[in-house]
Formats: structure tokens, sequence, C-alpha cells
């Protein structure tokens, strides 16, 4: 065991002055300030004691600590207690006290703050029956607390500022007549007092003893949001506004097409990445891609943007002849099948393309080979020749997926040609060690083969300054950011454009003519193609860079196609491609531990989402709640049905069910007059805040965040009910009764506004609502157009329909069940023919149960438990268990 | 904050009845009240006082060595950790790091006091960090995934993802 101290040290007052009270033996080394002693500690700390086990103590009050354990003295509450405070409240005091008077020379300033400390240790020892802190003897706390005041009660200076502490200086006085403390002084200050210290004290980090920018700000945020503070004038403002009532809107909100850039107004054209038609997407491509979209272009559309939204299934490549060849079709068969999957998917979903397509078209070919050409005319294609492996009996090069072997770096013997499942390495498949045809068995041969690419390099400095003024004037996410940052940072190398294979667009090179083009230069293509399908006019979004503002959304493993390799195609091409402006990349959506993969098909599909009796509102919600935005996020279906019961029905749907009840029941179904007063001005001025908040976050695509403010809203709502008790005052006198009917008039306005927010995330919910309402067509635009702010909607005497619940509980039992039937489907084997899971037979009475939720028995009993107002417990024991989910790349 | 932290530490030591806990001062430093005497201040005070109660002392060390490891560790948590700057986040995540490199628990091989509390103080930057940054501080993030399974651990925070292999592995593109 050895100590290792250094002269000058305060601290090394306290394990000395331990060392000798204790009597432990011990070698004692002094080293300098600068001694990095403890290798894991990113400043030189000292004291510190290396134990017999090798390892390092660095705290000197742990060493004081062991050192008295080790003589048999073991702690007590009452010592950790005096030992806590002096590391957390002393400690701090004591260093910043100091710095302030020998560094700084303020002495007043160093005794104001350690009166708090000091104070209240003079009331600790004053209570006292004890000579020492906490027993007859000196203890550890003892020499901890009396080497940390050492500095300060044994200097003059201080002796004014601190005060009379008569029970503070008796018990330090008989500390430091303990022999062991005097000798400790004596060796780390060597007779020099207080100036010995300076030393140490300069080489610390300037103290600050107060830190209050806590980092846990991010739950602290949000409570503080709920306590908003709003000035008398903010709030008279929006009262103001909201009286004002709708304006005649004469805005259509009939779509007529096709949409086409305006002049004059804001020209957004949305692109969510293409998924991949071989499989059936994911919900983690839903919110990755088509979901997040769809919410920012339905907001779009309310807020009066010209929008055109645009999407399809990328169906070229490899993955698609190799699910052909398994399911017995040709790869147009494939595509037509899994292109009708995925549009009825997204249907169920509720995504409103304007247009959603494909790439498998004659304009995919026509604007493809346009962009080949000019790039060759340009001189930025390259040729070179590539290794690649060839199956002599399927008489075919082998794409990447097309090879088993074992894994070069790990040894992993199923891992495949482009990467290893078991390290995650990518892998070149030519240094595959003993490959396979994945078709046949079959030992591939080396091959080299002629192939074309794109010249990156060359276009590097063009695309630099592209991105920095697309990256300076629009919003892409920070991890788009990042990934393209540090692809550039590597240096870009030229990427072959061209494939050994049948199912692509066509190179239109006589001397390529076997050969198609690769889908990663082929698929982002297909935005354009799908365009040009949508309409002949497809240039007037495309090739209009000055008019039109362009917004891509994907997972983030899409992104370098997007910010790096496709703009350097535009780019190179030179005919005034429209660029992305805003690159909006989600983090992932996935399951804590469980590796998946899509070659097992572990994960949950969108087709199955439909099958589980979960509106499609009440997914498209919870997606977007735990959107993967800024960090990735997990599903679970125990935390659906908490966030179901506990937001949707709790809290949103109960705010809204009440005031329309509310309106039926005590007002025959008109809204009753309103005379606001101050609490009902406030009311509004909350909820206006709220609103702008929504706006200013949407602008941004923080799409998650902005789903809060709603949630925030129906909150503020349902305390505002709570308060004015309008079921009570109905029954009161007049002018009770007069109050009862603002607080109903104000409440269903917030109920209309709340419809027009959920637009985005939940439209049928949303139009559900203003059915009810009986809300005029327009309100919703009317008020997030052009910032109107939230507007008295439904004026007196307006006449609403039949409120009915909008949400319905998910049952712990329902949920259990779900769980289990999509969380259990781990497939052994990794054949590419477990793609597409089938829940496993034994849970099909599971799923029944789950259906029979939706029963309308079960609705009436819901609607009476609402009515109610009966809280479900929203901590209810459900038993976290989250499924697995990922986004997978969506270009091969 | 801490609060919540010392119920969920009694539901992980197995204590039946739930204490009464305040808080006092600017820092909201935790008070327990106690029948038998004065009142507990201090997380670390308290959280050690319930380990005594639930007679499960091994979590403060099976050795006066490890418990001096495991103090050490606390008193880190709550001088170092809680409240800490934004630049000084980077160094502890550093520090912590480099520590555990050969380690599995934070004092060695078995679990201790020391985790639990750690873990429950590093939580919220652990949820904030990116995925490269988890990656960055490989030791940490297995250390902070393993603590988060330990049985009976987790209880009022939410799990963090933690994935199994690298986002950008080198040399590629």
């Amino acid at each position: 065991m050895k100590l290792f101290v250094s002269e000058g040290n305060p601290h090394c007052v306290k394990v000395l002055a331990g060392l000798e009270v204790t009597g432990v033996k011990c070698d004692v080394q002094l080293v300098s300030h600068e001694e990095r002693v403890v290798p894991f500690l990113n400043r030189p700390v000292l004291p510190v004691l290396l134990l017999p086990s090798g390892q390092h103590l660095f705290s000197p009050n742990a060493i004081c600590q062991y050192l008295f354990e080790v003589v048999g003295k073991e702690a007590s509450d009452d010592g950790n207690q005096l030992l806590e405070w002096e590391a957390t409240e002393l400690q701090p005091a004591v260093l910043q006290a100091l710095h302030m008077l020998m560094l700084q020379g303020k002495s007043g300033e160093a005794g104001t703050v350690l009166k708090g400390p000091l104070g209240w240790l003079e009331q600790y020892l004053s209570k006292r029956t004890t000579p020492f802190l906490t027993e007859e003897t000196v203890a550890v706390a003892d020499i901890v607390l009396w080497a940390a005041l050492y500095p300060i009660l044994s200097n003059s200076t201080f002796e004014a500022v601190v005060g009379e502490l008569p029970s503070v200086r008796g018990w330090f006085k008989r500390v430091s007549q303990v022999p062991a403390c005097e000798a400790a002084v004596q060796r780390v200050l060597q007779g020099k007092g207080l100036d010995a210290l300076k030393n140490f004290l300069q080489k610390q980090p300037a103290p600050h003893i107060q830190r209050r920018d806590s980092p846990s700000s991010a739950n602290a945020t949000e409570m503080e949001d709920s306590e908003l503070m709003m000035t008398e004038e903010e709030v008279e403002v929006a009262a103001q506004a909201w009286s004002k009532g709708l304006p005649d809107c004469s805005d259509s909100t009939q779509k007529k097409h096709p949409i086409l850039p305006q002049e004059g107004k804001r020209n957004v054209l949305v692109t969510s990445a293409l998924p991949y038609v071989n499989n059936v997407p994911h919900l983690g491509n839903i919110i990755g891609c088509v979901l997040s979209a769809d919410v920012f272009a339905r907001y779009g559309r309310l807020r009066g943007w010209n929008l055109l939204y645009v999407c399809g299934t990328d169906e070229y490549g490899t993955a698609t002849e190799n699910k052909a060849r398994e399911e017995g079709l040709t790869p147009q068969e494939i595509c037509d099948k899994y292109h009708a999957v995925h549009s009825s998917i997204y249907k169920w979903f509720q995504i409103d393309f304007d247009y959603f397509g494909r790439t498998t078209t004659e304009q995919q070919t026509e604007i493809a080979q346009d962009i080949f050409w000019r790039l060759h005319e340009r001189g930025y294609l390259l040729e070179d020749v590539v290794e690649q492996l060839r199956c002599e009996n399927c008489q075919r090069f082998l794409a990447d997926r097309f090879v088993e072997g074992v894994c070069p770096h790990c040894k992993y013997p199923e891992a495949r040609g482009d990467q290893c499942d078991k390290c995650g390495r990518l892998i070149n498949a030519v240094e595959l060690k003993e490959p396979q045809c994945k078709v046949c068995q079959q030992t591939p041969e080396i091959r080299s083969s002629k192939h074309l690419f794109l010249d990156l390099p060359k276009l590097e400095g063009e695309l630099e300054q592209w991105l920095e003024k697309s990256m300076g004037s629009g919003d892409w996410t920070v991890n788009a950011k990042h990934i393209t940052r540090s692809w550039l940072r590597d240096g870009l190398k030229p990427r072959c454009i061209t494939r050994d294979l049948q199912w692509g667009t066509p190179v239109p090179h006589p001397d390529f003519s076997d050969k198609v083009f690769y889908v990663w230069f082929d698929a982002p293509i297909g935005y354009l193609s799908i365009t040009a399908n949508y309409t002949s006019e497809w240039e007037k979004w495309w090739k209009n860079p000055q008019q039109v503002e362009l917004y891509n959304f994907m997972a983030k493993d899409n992104v370098p196609f997007h910010s790096v390799v496709f703009p350097c195609s535009l780019l190179g091409a030179q005919d005034n491609y429209t660029l992305v402006n805003n690159l909006v990349a989600t983090e992932y959506l996935n399951y804590e531990d469980t590796k998946f993969s899509k070659s097992r098909g572990v994960g949950v599909f969108g087709d199955m989402a439909k099958d589980t009796g979960i509106p499609s509102d009440v997914w498209r919600f919870y997606l977007l709640y735990l959107r993967p935005e800024g960090q990735d996020s997990a599903f679970s279906w125990a935390d659906m049905a908490l966030k179901n019961n506990s937001e949707l029905l709790n809290n949103l749907g109960n705010f809204i069910n009440r005031a329309g009840m509310f309106v039926s029941k005590f007002f025959e179904g008109h809204v009753p007059e309103m005379v606001l007063q101050d609490e009902d001005k406030r009311l509004i001025a909350q909820v206006c805040w709220e609103l702008k908040q929504y706006i200013q976050l949407l602008d941004k695509v923080r799409i998650r965040d902005a789903l809060k403010c709603i949630l925030n809203i129906s909150r503020h709502g349902n305390q505002y009910i709570q308060v004015n008790e309008p079921w009570k005052k109905i029954k009161g006198g007049d002018d009770d009764r007069k109050r009862a009917g603002t607080v109903t008039g104000v409440s269903v306005n917030v109920a209309c506004l709340l419809s027009a927010m959920l637009e985005p995330y939940m439209p049928t919910v949303s139009q559900t609502i203003r059915d009810q309402l009986q809300a005029p067509a327009h309100c919703a635009r009317a008020m997030l157009y052009a910032d109107r702010g939230f507007l008295c909607s439904l004026s007196a005497g307006h006449r609403i329909g039949t409120v009915s619940p909008l949400f319905q509980k998910l049952e712990s039992e329902q949920i259990e069940a779900l769980r289990k039937r999509f969380g259990g489907q781990q497939v052994p084997s990794s054949t590419v023919n477990s793609a597409q899971p089938k829940p496993p037979a034994a849970a099909a009475p599971a799923v029944n149960a789950s259906v029979s939720a939706a029963d309308p028995e079960k609705a009436k009993q819901l609607a009476a438990a609402v009515a109610k107002q009966v809280r479900t417990c929203a901590k209810c024991q459900i038993k976290n268990n989250p499924i697995i989910i990922t986004i997978f790349p969506s270009t091969q | 904050m801490a609060l919540k932290e010392l119920s969920s530490l009694e539901k992980c030591l197995g204590l039946k009845k739930p204490n009464k806990y305040s808080t006092q001062g600017e820092r909201k430093v935790p008070v327990l009240q106690n029948n038998n005497g004065p009142a507990l201040v201090g997380l670390v005070t308290i959280a050690s006082h319930l380990v005594h109660e639930a007679k499960r002392t091994e979590l403060l060390g099976n050795s006066a060595e490890q418990r001096a490891v495991v103090q050490q560790w606390l008193e880190y948590r709550i001088t170092r950790l809680d409240n800490c700057s934004k630049e000084e986040v980077k160094v502890i995540l550093k520090e912590l790091n480099q520590y555990l490199e050969d380690k599995v628990y934070l004092a060695g091989n078995s679990f201790t006091l020391a985790d639990t509390l750690m873990y429950y103080g590093i939580h919220h930057i652990i949820m904030n960090l990116a995925v490269q940054e988890k990656e960055k501080f490989l030791n940490v993030t297995r250390w902070f995934d393993h603590i988060q399974h330990y049985p009976g651990v987790r209880h009022h925070l939410a799990p963090v993802v933690v994935l199994r292999n690298r986002v950008y592995p080198s040399g590629q593109h």
C-alpha cells in the first residue's frame, strides 16, 4: 500500500492526519502537483492511495474512511452524513473561498461564501453533547472536517468575516491539539502557513459553486412549460385576437392536380425515401420516411403552401431478382405484386401522397439515361475493371447478397457478401472465405469485368460549395450534417454505377450493353421519374431551384446517397436540377437488445398493423410520439398501451369529449354565450403560446416535439375544466350558470383548435372531431394559415352534432397477446425464405381476443367510463417488453 | 430527482415499506425523517442507510478495500456528476470510460450501490448521447447497458437503446 501526497495540497492534510491517528502502516511518497498517479483521471489528482489490490483511491474522504476501517472503526450513519456534507457543501465553499482570498484578494466575498456551511456546523455542534463530532474521541468525520477547515480557521483574515463561532472554534481547537493533526499540517504546509497553498490553488480549475445549469433540464423544461408565465399584455392580445373569430376564408381546400409551382407562393416539394419493393414495409420504414413526410406535407398544406408530395417503390436490383426466383415469378410480377402491397399499407396508414409511383417506368429509363449521357459527355465517368464472383452453374455474376461464406474477420460461417451479421463489419464479397452461391451452393469463381464509375473526387469541390449553401440556409438534421461531413472528411472515391444484372435500367453505352445501372445511381432518379409519371411538366419541379424548396425525408442510413452521391450526379449533369434544401433524417427506431436483420425477417410489418384491431390513427400517434428525432428510440407494446390510455384516452380524448358533452348536456347542443374573465383569457393565451410553439417546431420539421404541444393544450384544458367545475356551476344561480357557459364555450373552441392541430398527425380523429362539433370546414386552415393563431371558430349559438368518445382503452391482456404474437418470431435459420414471417399458429386465439376488444359492447362500456371520468392508473404495472423494429435501407 | 431514485432503490432492495422523504436547500438534498433518531440528510447517506436496513450490506462492498472504492464512486457521483456543466460531462464520460475499460462493475467484480446510484445519476446524460458518442464511450455504454438490465435496477427510468453493432465502421463508404 502506498500513499501519494504533494506539498501545499490541503486535501493531503486529511489523509496524513488520518494515517497518523489510525497508525496504519503505509509508504508515503511525495510527488509534484502535476503527477498523474491515477491513469484514468483527466486531471492530476492527489492524494491517492494505492490499495494492495492495485486499485486507486483518489477521494481523500474515502481514503480516510478506509484507514479508519482498517483499524476496526466502521462507518456510521452520522459519520457518513458529515462526510457527504463535507464533500458536497463544505469542500466546494472552502475551495472557492480560498480561491477568492489567496488569488483574487477578495476576503469579504470569501467570507460570504463560507457563512452558510459554517453556520450549519455551528448549529450542529451546539446541539452535540460529545466533545467531537460523532463520539467521545476523534473519528473520521473530525479529521476530514477539521482538515477541510484548517486553512480557513487557522487564518486570522477569516476571523473577522466568518464571525463568532464558539462551538466550531472549540471543536477545532480540540482536534488541532491531537498530535497526529499537528504533524500532518507541518508535513503539508512546511511551516509556510497558507502561502504554501498558493501553488496548489493556481493549478486547480476555477471553482464555481453556482452550478445551476443542470443538464437534467430535459425534464425540467417540460415541467416549466406547463407553468409558463404570461404578461398581462400577452394575455390581452391573445384574448382580443380570439374574439375576432374566423375570417371569411375563400381559400379552396380542394387539391387540383397536377400541382405545379406557382409564382408568388411557397412551392414545396416533399419526397420520402423510396421503399424497396421486395418486402413488406416495416413500422420502422413507415415512421422513418413516409409517415414523417406525410405529417409534414399535411401540415404544409394546412399552412397554405403549394406542396407536392411524391413517393413510390424502388423496384430494380438484385433483391427483386432474388425474390422473383424464390416465388417463381418474373421480376415484373414481383414488382406488381409488392407495389400493390405497399400501396395498400400506406393507404391504411393514411399516407396522403399526391402521387405514389414506381421506378420501373419508361420515364425512369429516359431520365436516367439522359443524366448518364450528360455525365459521360462532361467527363465525369471513369472506366475500371472490377473483380466479382461469378457462379458458373447459374451463369451469372453474384451480387453481394447472393454469396455467403466465412467472415474473413471473425470466422463467422454465415457471413453475407456485403456484411457479417456477427461482427457487423463490411465485407468485400471477393474476400469471403469459402464463398458459396446462395442459390445453388456451388463455389463461385473470381472474374473481372469492366465497369463505369462516377468520378466523385472530380465533383467534390462543387459539391462542398453547394453543401455549405444548402446546410447553411435549409433545415438539415444534425445526423444528416454529421454523416455528410464524415463522408467528405474521409475523401470521396469513384463509385461504380453499373452492375452485371438484367433487372435494371439498361446502360445505353454500347460497350456496356449487357449491364444495368447500380440501384444507388438509379433509385434517387426515381423521384424525378415518378414526378414525370404524375405530370408531363415535371421539370417545373425538378429543374427549378429558384422557385422550389425540396425536402427529402429518410432514415439516416440513406443520408449519403441524398447528400453526396445523388447531388453529385445532378451537379455533374449540369442541367439546373433542383437539389435538396432540407434533409430530414431520423435515427433508428428499434429494440433495446436483440440484433435483428431484414434477411432474418425479424420485426413488425406494416400489413400486420391493421390486424391488431388498433386504429390507424393510434398507430400514427404512437409512432410519431416516439419518432426517433435526434436519438434512437424503441417501440414497445406496453408503452403503446400506456400512451394510448394516458395521453389519448385520459388526456386528449377526455378533454375533447367533456367539452362536447357539456355543450350537448347543459346547453342543448348550442355553444353558449362567452364572457371572458381573466382566467379564460389566460387559458387562451396559454393555448396561443402552445400553438405558436407547434408552428415553430413543425416549420423546422420537429414532428415529435410539436406533438407534445397538442397534448399540452389538452392538459391545460382539462385543468381549466377541473378548476372551474361547469357541471356544478350549471346547477347554481344565474352568474354561476353564465360562468359554466363561458367555460364550456371556451373549452369546445379549444377542442376545435385541437382538431386542426391534430390533422397532420391523426387525420381521421381530426375529421371526427370536426364532424362531432360540426365545425366549419375551413377552420383548420384558417387558424394555421398565415399565423392567424387561436380563433373563436364556434361562436355562441353554433349547433354541434352528436358527441361520442374518440379513443378506446387498450387492455393489458390485449397488448400482452399482441406482444407475444409479434415478439416471438425469432427465425432460427437465416434462409432468405424467412424474410416474411407468419405469426405462429398458436397465437391465433389471442388475435381473436384483440379484435373482439373493438366490439360495440366494449365501446359502450368505455363510453360510460369516459363519461364518469374514471381515470385509469397511468402507472399500472404493465410489463415493459418492447418489440423489435428497425429501419432498413430502402436503397440497396 | 433524488427522491425518485431513493424510492426506486427501495424497490430494488426489496424494502416493503416505502419511506417518506423531503428535500432541503437550493440543491434539493433529500432528507429522511427517522423515528429512532435525527433525520438523515444526503443521497449517499440515506442510500447506505437503506442498504443496511435491507440487510444487503454486500452492496456496500465485501471488504474494507471494496467498501472504500464504493464510497469513492458514490462521492464521485454526487460531487462530480450531479449538476455538472456541459463541458464537464465529456470529461466525466472520458474518465469513466477509461476506468471501466477492464471492469465489469464500478467496484470491480461485483455489483454494488455505486453502480445503482451512478446509473441513476448518469441516465439523463446517456439518454442524450448520439449513437456516435455512445460508440466513443464504449465501456461506459457497455456498463450502462449491463446495469440497466440488472434485475430490479431500472424502475423509474426509461430504457436507453444501445446498438450492438457500429453504425459507421471504419474504412467503408
